[in-house]
C-alpha cells in the first residue's frame, strides 16, 4: 500500500526574544516526528494540551513553516513546493477545524461559504450548476439545502461542523486532517459527526489524521495511535492492540474512565506539574513526572524504536 | 438525607427552563447530575446554592432541603452563613474564581476566618495544612503565589481548598475538570474521591461526562431539557438504563473499536429552554415515541431506576 | 462590500428615535444640498442692494446679507460645499487608510513599521497645521482643503483597520480559506477589509462631522473654499463686520454647522450601538 502522507524529522522550533533580563530561549514545539500515513487509513494523534499535536497537524498542510525535516505527500515534496504550485496542491489536503464557530466568516451565508473553495480555486460555475453543487454538498454532510441562506451565527455547532466538512470535501481531497474537530460539541452530537466521518471515509475513500486529546475516540476511530508528549512521539500502537507500554501512555490510558461502575480504574499519583518546554536540554521530557525514571532517562533522549513491527516506543524503560 | 430536591422549579423572567428536578443525596454519598448543554445541571447547582438571583432567577415550585433546613425559605443574610460554610462550592473555570491580584494563600484564609471566626494565623497555619492534604508539595511557598503562577490543575486545588476552609458537609462541584487536561483530571478526580472518603463529604458532581459518573458517583441523576429524566444506582444506571436518553447517551461513548460498536448519535437538537416540546421533551429524538409522548409528560415511574418514560418498565 | 455595508447595521442604527431624528436629518440635508439650483429660493449671486441686511422675514427666510444676497440660499448652498468636501475627503481618507492598514496588518514585519511610523508622523501634527501647510503649498481653495482633510485622519484609518486586521488574521476562518489556497489578495478583500468594515465606517461618520468643522475653520481665515463659492465659514467670516446690524448672517450659519455636526456625531452613537449589538448576536 502506498503511503500517501511521510513525515521525516519534522521540527518546529520557537524562540522568545531575547529580553533585558533573559537570555533567548528556544522550545520544540514539535520535535524530530516521523511517521507514515497510508491511504485510506485512518491514524489518530493523542495527546494533551501542549503536547505539539496541532501544530503537528498545521506542518503537515505547511500553514506554518517547519523548521526541520520533511513532508512528503503522494510523492510530491511538499516543502519544496513554490506559492502557486502549494495553493493548487492544498485542494488535495483540507483540514477540518476545532472551533466551528469561527470556522466559517460570519458574513457568508452558508452556500457562499461552501462555493468558495471552488471560486478560490479557479473553478467556475453557472447559477444552476452552484445551486446543485451546494445541494449535493450539503446533503452529503446530512443538512436540507434549507440551510444554503442562512448565517453561520443561526446554525448549532453539530450544525457548523458539518458545513466546516462540506468546506473541506468540496474540492475531493485524499486527504483530510481533522483537529479535535468535536472537542467544543456536546457528546451526542459528537456522536453524529463521528458517525458522519465514518460514513464518508467509506464512500469518499479518504484518508484521515485524527488528531485528539480523547484516547477512548481515538482508539474507536483510528487504525493506528500514536501518542505525543512535549512535541515528540513517544508511542505509537495499532488500534487493535493499545496496550501502552511507555508510562505516559499508561497515565494517559488510566486516565480515561471507562463508561462502566465495574470498571473503575485506579489511578496512580501523578505530579501534575509539567515542566517548561523551554530549553529543555537532553534527556527525556517526561523524566520529571516518570515513575520509572533512572539517571539515563535525564541525560539521553529516547528514540522510538520497534519492538514488534507495529508497535513502536520511545523509552529506556518500557513495561 | 444530606439534601432533598423536591420538584424544583426554577423560572427566569417568562421561562421556566427548570421544572419537576427532584432527587437525593445521603451523607457521605456521591451523586452525579450528567445531562449536555441545556439540561439545566449548573441551573440546578446554582439553585441549591441560592445563587439564582444573580441571573434574575427564581425558584417558583418545589423545596430545597439541605440537612433539615428548608433552602427555598432563607434570606439572603442566611443563606450567606451556609454557603462556604456548610455548602462548598467548586466551578468549573478555576480563573474566574480566584481573584487574579492577590495571593492564594489569604483567598482561602479569608473563608475559615469568615465561617469559623478564625484568627489570621490560625487561619494561615490551617490553610498551609490543608494545602498539603490536597497533595500539594511545599504549601508554604505555594502560599505566596499568585494564580497567574499556577497552572491549571493547581489552580483548581486551590478553588478545592477554598471550598473545603471551612470543613462543609456538602461540595458542590459543577463540571470541577472539564477545563483541565486529561492526566490532571483524573489527579483531581482521585484528589476528590479521596477527600470524600476522608471527610466523610456528600458530593454532588456536575458534568457532562457520563465516564466520570461512572468511575465516581454513587449515584446518578440524568437530566434532560430542564428535567430529571431518570435517576438511580450508578451500577443500575450503566447495566440496564430505562429511559431512552440515557440508553442513547450511554450509546454516544465511544468505547473498544470501530467494527465493535457502531457509535449512535442522537437525532435532531437540545430544545431551545423558550421552547420546549409538550408533553416528554424528549419525544423529539426519541426512537421509541409514540402519540402519548406528545402530550402527556411523563412522571418519574418507579422501577428499579425511576424513569421519566411512559415505556419505563418494558424488557430493555 | 455593497452587500456589507448594507448588512453592517445601517439599517438597525434607525431603530430608536433618536437614530431616526438624527440620520432624518442627514438624509434631508443630503437630499437638500443634491437638488440646492431647483430648491433655493434665490440666486445665490443675485445682488439685491435696496434689502441688504434685512432681518429674517417673508421672501428671506434666514434674512439678506451686506449684498443683499439670501441668506437661506447661500446657507443651502454652503451646505453642498461643507458635505461634498467633506465626504469626499474623508471617503478618499477611508479607501487609502484601509487599503495601507490592511496590508501593514497582513504582512506585517518591517513594512509594519514603516507603514506605521509615516502614519503616526502625521498624527502628530494638528488639522489645523497641516491644512496651514498645504495652503502654504497649494494656495488656498477647495483642493487644499480636501488634502488636509484626507491626511488628517489617514492616520485614524489606517490604525484602526491594522488593528482590526491584526485580530481578525487569527480567527479560524482565515486559516481555513487559506487552507483552501487563498492568496493574499482574496483573504484581504473578501474577508478582512469586509469584516473590519463596521468600525471604520462610524469613525468614518464621526470624521465627516470633524472635517465638515475644519473646511468651516480654513472657510473663517478665508483659506478654504474661494468666492464665488458659498462656505458656511466663509459667511461666518464675513459675517463678523455685521455682528450687531445683521446678527442673523453669522449666527444662522453656525447654527448649521452646529446642527449637521450634532446631528452627525448622533448618528454615529446610534451606529455604534446598532453595529455593536449585531456584533454580539453574531458571536453568540
Amino acid at each position: 500500500m502506498s503511503e500517501l502522507l511521510e513525515v521525516r524529522n519534522l521540527s518546529k522550533q520557537f524562540s522568545s526574544h531575547r529580553g533585558l533580563f533573559h537570555a533567548r530561549r528556544t522550545m520544540y514545539a514539535v520535535n524530530d516526528v516521523s511517521f507514515a500515513l497510508p491511504a485510506g487509513r485512518v491514524v489518530g494523534v493523542v495527546g494533551e494540551s501542549g503536547c505539539g499535536k496541532s501544530t503537528l497537524a498545521r506542518l503537515i498542510l505547511r500553514l506554518i513553516e517547519p523548521s526541520d525535516g520533511t513532508v512528503s505527500f503522494d510523492g510530491l515534496a511538499l516543502l519544496k513546493q513554490r506559492a502557486g504550485d502549494m495553493r493548487r496542491l492544498r485542494a488535495r489536503m483540507q483540514m477540518v477545524f476545532q472551533d466551528p464557530y469561527s470556522a466559517i466568516d460570519p458574513r457568508y451565508t452558508i452556500a457562499r461559504a461552501v462555493m468558495e473553495p471552488f471560486q478560490i480555486q479557479g473553478k467556475r460555475f453557472t447559477t444552476a450548476e452552484a445551486t446543485a453543487t451546494v445541494e449535493e454538498l450539503l446533503a452529503m454532510v446530512g443538512l436540507s439545502e434549507q440551510m444554503a441562506d442562512s448565517y453561520p451565527h443561526q446554525l448549532s455547532g453539530g450544525q457548523k461542523q458539518r458545513v466546516g466538512i462540506a468546506r473541506a470535501l468540496a474540492l475531493k481531497p485524499a486527504l483530510l486532517v481533522l483537529d479535535e474537530p468535536t472537542a467544543s460539541l456536546d457528546v451526542s452530537v459528537q456522536a453524529q459527526i463521528i458517525g458522519l466521518l465514518e460514513q464518508l471515509r467509506d464512500e469518499l475513500n479518504l484518508t484521515y489524521l485524527f488528531i485528539s486529546h480523547d484516547l477512548a475516540l481515538v482508539k474507536y476511530f483510528c487504525d493506528e495511535v500514536l501518542v505525543m508528549y512535549m512535541g515528540r512521539i513517544v508511542e505509537a500502537m495499532p488500534s487493535t492492540d493499545v496496550n501502552p507500554r511507555h508510562p505516559y501512555s499508561k497515565t494517559l490510558l488510566d486516565s480515561t474512565f471507562e463508561p462502566d461502575p465495574k470498571q473503575r480504574r485506579n489511578i496512580e499519583a501523578l505530579s501534575d506539574e509539567v515542566p517548561s518546554p523551554f530549553d529543555l536540554g537532553s534527556g527525556c521530557a517526561f523524566a520529571a513526572r516518570c515513575p520509572s525514571v533512572s539517571a539515563r532517562c535525564r541525560n539521553e533522549t529516547p528514540i522510538l524504536s520497534t519492538p514488534g513491527r507495529s508497535h513502536a516506543v520511545a523509552c529506556h524503560h518500557p513495561n | 438525607m444530606m439534601l432533598r430536591v423536591d420538584n424544583l422549579g426554577v423560572s427566569i423572567g417568562s421561562v421556566r427552563p427548570l421544572s419537576g428536578v427532584s432527587f437525593n443525596l445521603g451523607k457521605g454519598e456521591t451523586v452525579g447530575i450528567v445531562g449536555e448543554s441545556g439540561s439545566g445541571k449548573s441551573l440546578t447547582a446554582m439553585s441549591v446554592m441560592g445563587l439564582l438571583p444573580l441571573i434574575n432567577g427564581e425558584i417558583t415550585s418545589g423545596s430545597i432541603n439541605f440537612d433539615g433546613t428548608e433552602l427555598t425559605a432563607l434570606s439572603e443574610a442566611e443563606y450567606r452563613l451556609l454557603r462556604g460554610g456548610r455548602i462548598g462550592l467548586i466551578t468549573q473555570n478555576p480563573m474566574t474564581s480566584l481573584d487574579p491580584l492577590k495571593k492564594i494563600g489569604p483567598q482561602i484564609d479569608v473563608v475559615a476566618r469568615l465561617h469559623l471566626g478564625l484568627g489570621k494565623r490560625a487561619a494561615r497555619e490551617r490553610t498551609v495544612e490543608l494545602l498539603g492534604d490536597l497533595r500539594i508539595s511545599d504549601p508554604a511557598s505555594i502560599y505566596h503565589l499568585y494564580p497567574h503562577q499556577m497552572s491549571g490543575g493547581m489552580k483548581q486545588r486551590i478553588v478545592i481548598a477554598m471550598a473545603l476552609a471551612a470543613d462543609p458537609d456538602l461540595l458542590i462541584a459543577d463540571e470541577p475538570t472539564t477545563a483541565l487536561d486529561v492526566t490532571v483530571q483524573a489527579q483531581i478526580i482521585r484528589l476528590l474521591m479521596d477527600l470524600v472518603t476522608d471527610r466523610n463529604l456528600s458530593l454532588l458532581l456536575i458534568t457532562h461526562d457520563m465516564s466520570v459518573v461512572a468511575q465516581t458517583c454513587d449515584k446518578v441523576v440524568v437530566m434532560y431539557a430542564g428535567t430529571v429524566v431518570e435517576r438511580g444506582t450508578v451500577e443500575a444506571i450503566f447495566d440496564s438504563p430505562h429511559h431512552p436518553y440515557t440508553q442513547a447517551l450511554i450509546g454516544c461513548i465511544p468505547r473498544g473499536l470501530v467494527g465493535e460498536m457502531r457509535l449512535q448519535g442522537i437525532d435532531g437538537t437540545v430544545p431551545s429552554v423558550v421552547h420546549y416540546p409538550d408533553g416528554c421533551r424528549f419525544h423529539p429524538r426519541c426512537s421509541r415515541a409514540e402519540d402519548i409522548c406528545a402530550t402527556i409528560v411523563p412522571e418519574l415511574v418507579e422501577t428499579q431506576n425511576a424513569a421519566a418514560c411512559h415505556f419505563a418498565n418494558e424488557e430493555t | 462590500m455593497i452587500a456589507a455595508i448594507s448588512n453592517s447595521g445601517f439599517g438597525r442604527a434607525f431603530s430608536t428615535p433618536l437614530g431616526v431624528i438624527a440620520g432624518g436629518f442627514l438624509i434631508l440635508l443630503v437630499v437638500v444640498a443634491l437638488f440646492a439650483p431647483w430648491i433655493t429660493p434665490f440666486d445665490i449671486a443675485l445682488q439685491d442692494l435696496d434689502n441688504r441686511n434685512t432681518a429674517p422675514a417673508w421672501p428671506h427666510l434666514m434674512g439678506t446679507d451686506e449684498f443683499g444676497r439670501d441668506v437661506l440660499s447661500r446657507v443651502i448652498y454652503g451646505a453642498r460645499t461643507s458635505l461634498s468636501v467633506s465626504a469626499t475627503a474623508i471617503g478618499i481618507s477611508v479607501t487609502v487608510g484601509m487599503i495601507l492598514g490592511a496590508a501593514a496588518g497582513y504582512f506585517g514585519g518591517m513594512f509594519e513599521r514603516a507603514v506605521m511610523t509615516v502614519v503616526d508622523l502625521t498624527w502628530s501634527f494638528p488639522d489645523i497645521l497641516i491644512a496651514l501647510i498645504f495652503v502654504a503649498i497649494l494656495g488656498p481653495g477647495l483642493t487644499s482643503t480636501m488634502f488636509a482633510i484626507a491626511i488628517a485622519y489617514l492616520a485614524q484609518f489606517t490604525r484602526l483597520t491594522r488593528a482590526q486586521i491584526v485580530r481578525l488574521k487569527q480567527e479560524t476562518f482565515v486559516e481555513a480559506t487559506i487552507n483552501l489556497g487563498a492568496s493574499p489578495i482574496h483573504i484581504v478583500f473578501r474577508h478582512l477589509l469586509p469584516n473590519a468594515l463596521a468600525p471604520v465606517i462610524v469613525v468614518a461618520m464621526l470624521a465627516i462631522g470633524d472635517g465638515i468643522v475644519l473646511e468651516a475653520t480654513l472657510g473663517f481665515f478665508g483659506l478654504g473654499a474661494q468666492p464665488p463659492t458659498p462656505s458656511w465659514g466663509a459667511m461666518m467670516s464675513s459675517g463678523t463686520a455685521q455682528l450687531f446690524i445683521a446678527p442673523w448672517v453669522i449666527i444662522l450659519p453656525g447654527v448649521a454647522i452646529a446642527i449637521t455636526v450634532i446631528a452627525v456625531n448622533l448618528f454615529g452613537d446610534e451606529l455604534v450601538r446598532a453595529l455593536d449589538i449585531r456584533d454580539r448576536l453574531r458571536g453568540s
